[in-house]
């Protein structure tokens, strides 16, 4: 994958490092550390600080993680409705816990912060797609969208 | 000026001060730990909060300006209350091993600790479980033990312009990190050491090689040679609770004998000698056409930071060890020889004001006695525990002289522990050996002092030529992408990595402020003003190792020895 053509689109917009990383994210799913090197060379600043940046911001990775990533909401209202059990029913249906990804590279599980999606909980969210009040049952036909 | 009024008193303070500065004025102490009186402001660690007569918010005193008018309380209960659960929440993270501790007696954690009378702390101790990094001969880190002031990365940064050290992460789950959360070997950590200075805790600080001079002095069979370099002695006194450079040469001296070195040598004899023959490289390379500006190559943490940054440059630097290299070869040779003693029970010890200098003494390329030509390096912080440790009352121990061969050395020596030092001793030098001259007026004050860049020109016999000193590597890289540019107008270019130069070495007395460098500076000017002979050519025992050993500076002995080659670092991440 050219990351080096992503990263040079956004050479001089201010900030760009921010969208360079996300643009790069989107095709890798994770920040491989020639992308930061890559970075920091086309917007001028050390390693060290454009690691902080990737480091800082909780929707970048910069571990290997899976094709679709699969995020549950932990704040207190989808806790209150259930989302443990939306975890246990994603974690049998993909044979993975939590924090992890599936051997064929597909799926990633993670937690999140509150998505402002309260109205309809619990809540989880594939590759930023919000799925409100979501029941284990459900879970095999969402996972089965992105087979 | 602002009138304010600060727990009562009426001041008058100038203009854009904090209320820091401010209380400092008017003899009130406000506790403070991300603070630091030569960075910029930080304002994370919310330990120096006061009230502000209108304000709901306890402000930070190291941020908040002061305003005419303005009413501050330093010390109300709720203030003191305030600091104290800030200091408890800190110690919960922070391992309780203190009585372990290479900072013991010396961490601004533990005396804010006291100050703030803090005892049973409510909160649960919860230590974050990093694991150290010992990855480099110099340095260590230990990241459970940091409070993210990010002091450190400020020195790094922009004081060193070397980068090696950032933030990953954030909030809680933030921590000080080297390049791409590697460990510092694979940064670019040029070993400087300024980080360890600029750490108020025990996070960062040296790796110690005092057991194994201790095991040397143990065993009867070993012979503990030591070198001492000259910034060492101004600042040792601070060790050991004497003033800045009033520690006399001779005294100390024999304080390294109580502690069992069995004969005390002095690198200053091989910085007369670097004198010697980097003066006569330099001549070599304007006659001849070599690469110029030729730049000097004491300091290791500079020669480190040349490697990874500019390694298109390394012909540019002069093929001379450092001092402690030169002696290194030569007490295993030479001295060996002199001495009529076998130069494997040899063990050699340098004592330096400098932890780069660790990394230096174990480059492969340093065998060239035919052993490993410096053993161990000992900074003047570690000699200061050992003379702890021995329970030596300066006050009272007589003096002793320097031993013979290796021990001799002029004043052009003695100011290789300032920035501008080695310049000086060169033109000296330099001056006397180019046009025959008695040189009158040995001070050239032009490349003194405290300022960053420093320039000179010197007039030998028509042949003008430019100088330029430069100490911390920010200023040094100044003057490196100018020569990078081709528009370099310098003959000769010195550089020091640490701020001051040696006497500002990382392995110095802790100091967080620049003035502290300055008096040491000062002192080391006043041991040369006071030293008998004061050009490195008239060193009686230079001129004896040439007529018996070297025969001649830059001649075959001394290529064998005292000068050596560089390599790019092929840093993979800048
Ligand atoms: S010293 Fe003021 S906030 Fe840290
Ligand atoms: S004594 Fe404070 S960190 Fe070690």
């Amino acid at each position: 994958m050219d990351y080096k053509g992503i990263i040079a689109k956004y050479k001089d917009v201010s900030g760009g490092i921010i969208e360079a990383f996300h643009a790069v994210q989107k095709e890798l799913s994770y920040l491989p550390e020639e992308v930061i090197v890559e970075a920091a060379k086309i917007f001028n600043i050390p390693v060290a600080e454009a690691y902080g940046v990737a480091t800082f911001y909780s929707y970048f990775s910069v571990e290997p993680r899976g094709k679709n990533i699969i995020r549950i909401c932990e704040s207190a209202p989808c806790h209150i409705a259930g989302a443990a059990d939306v975890v246990a029913a994603l974690e049998r249906e993909l044979g993975i816990m939590m924090g992890e990804t599936t051997a064929d590279g597909k799926f990633t599980l993670e937690y999140t912060e509150c998505v402002g999606q309260c109205q309809a909980t619990p809540v989880i969210t594939v590759n930023g797609k919000p799925y409100a009040g979501v029941s284990p049952a459900q879970v095999s036909a969402i996972l089965a969208e992105y087979k | 000026m602002v009138n304010i009024t600060i727990n009562g008193m009426k001041a008058s303070v100038p203009e854009g001060s904090t209320i820091l500065q401010a209380a400092q004025q008017v003899g009130i102490y406000i506790p403070t730990l991300c603070y630091h009186p030569d960075q910029s402001v930080k304002a994370n660690c919310r330990v120096c909060v006061c009230e502000v007569e209108g304000n709901r918010l306890l402000q930070a005193a190291c941020a908040a300006p002061v305003f005419e008018g303005m009413v501050i309380k330093t010390n109300t209960p709720k203030v003191l209350e305030a600091r104290k659960t800030i200091v408890e929440l800190i110690l919960a993270n922070h391992p309780q091993d203190c009585l372990n501790c290479i900072r013991n007696g010396a961490c601004e954690l533990q005396t804010l600790a006291e100050d703030l009378i803090i005892r049973d702390n409510p909160f649960e101790l919860m230590v974050r479980g990093f694991e150290k990094d010992l990855s480099t001969p110099s340095l260590f880190r230990d990241p459970d033990k940091c409070v993210l002031c990010r002091r450190c990365i400020e020195a790094c940064s922009v004081i060193q312009s070397v980068n090696a050290l950032g933030v990953e992460g954030r909030g809680s789950e933030a921590m000080v990190v080297p390049t791409l959360g590697k460990d510092l070997i694979d940064s670019p950590c040029v070993m400087c050491g300024q980080c360890i200075h600029a750490c108020p805790v025990g996070a960062i600080g040296e790796i110690e090689n005092i057991d194994q001079f201790l095991a040397a002095v143990a065993d009867p069979d070993t012979i503990v040679v030591t070198q001492i370099a000259p910034a060492v002695r101004v600042a040792i006194a601070e060790e050991i609770g004497m003033a800045t450079g009033e520690l006399p040469m001779e005294v100390f001296v024999n304080g390294l004998r109580q502690i069992g070195f069995d004969h005390v040598l002095h690198t200053n004899f091989t910085a007369d000698l670097t004198i010697l023959e980097e003066g006569n490289e330099l001549l070599k390379r304007v006659k001849e056409g070599g690469t110029l500006p030729m730049f000097t190559s004491c300091s290791p943490g500079w020669i480190n930071f040349c490697e990874t940054f500019y390694p298109d440059l390394l012909d540019n630097l002069s093929t001379c060890k450092s001092p402690q290299q030169m002696f290194g070869a030569l007490v295993k040779t030479y001295w060996a020889e002199k001495m009529n003693i076998d130069p494997s029970k040899i063990f050699s010890v340098s004592i330096m004001p400098c932890v780069a200098k660790k990394f230096e003494a174990d480059r492969p390329e340093m065998y060239d006695s035919g052993y490993k030509d410096v053993d161990i390096v000992l900074t003047t912080r570690e000699i200061g525990r050992l003379f702890r440790q021995s329970g030596i009352d300066f006050s009272k121990l007589p003096a002793s002289s320097f031993d013979s061969w290796m021990g001799a050395y002029t004043g052009a020596a003695v100011i290789f522990g300032a920035s501008g030092g080695v310049m000086e001793a060169a033109l000296r030098t330099v001056y006397e050996v180019v046009t025959g001259n008695t040189l009158e007026d040995v001070n050239f004050t032009g490349v003194r002092g405290f300022e960053g860049i420093k320039e000179a020109t010197v007039d030998l016999n028509g042949l003008e030529v430019k100088v330029a000193v430069a100490h911390s590597l920010s200023n040094a890289r100044k003057l490196m992408d100018q020569v990078r540019a081709g528009e370099s107008p310098y003959h000769f270019i010195e550089i020091m990595a640490c701020p001051g130069g040696c006497v500002g070495g990382g392995g110095q007395p802790i100091t967080k402020r620049n003035q502290k460098r300055i008096e040491r500076i000062d002192a080391i000017y006043l041991e040369d003003e006071a030293m008998p002979i004061r050009k490195s050519h008239e060193n009686p025992e230079v001129k004896t190792i040439y007529e018996e050993f070297l025969h001649e500076p830059l001649g075959h002995k001394s290529h064998e020895l005292l000068h050596t080659h560089y390599h790019d670092k092929h840093k993979k991440y800048l």
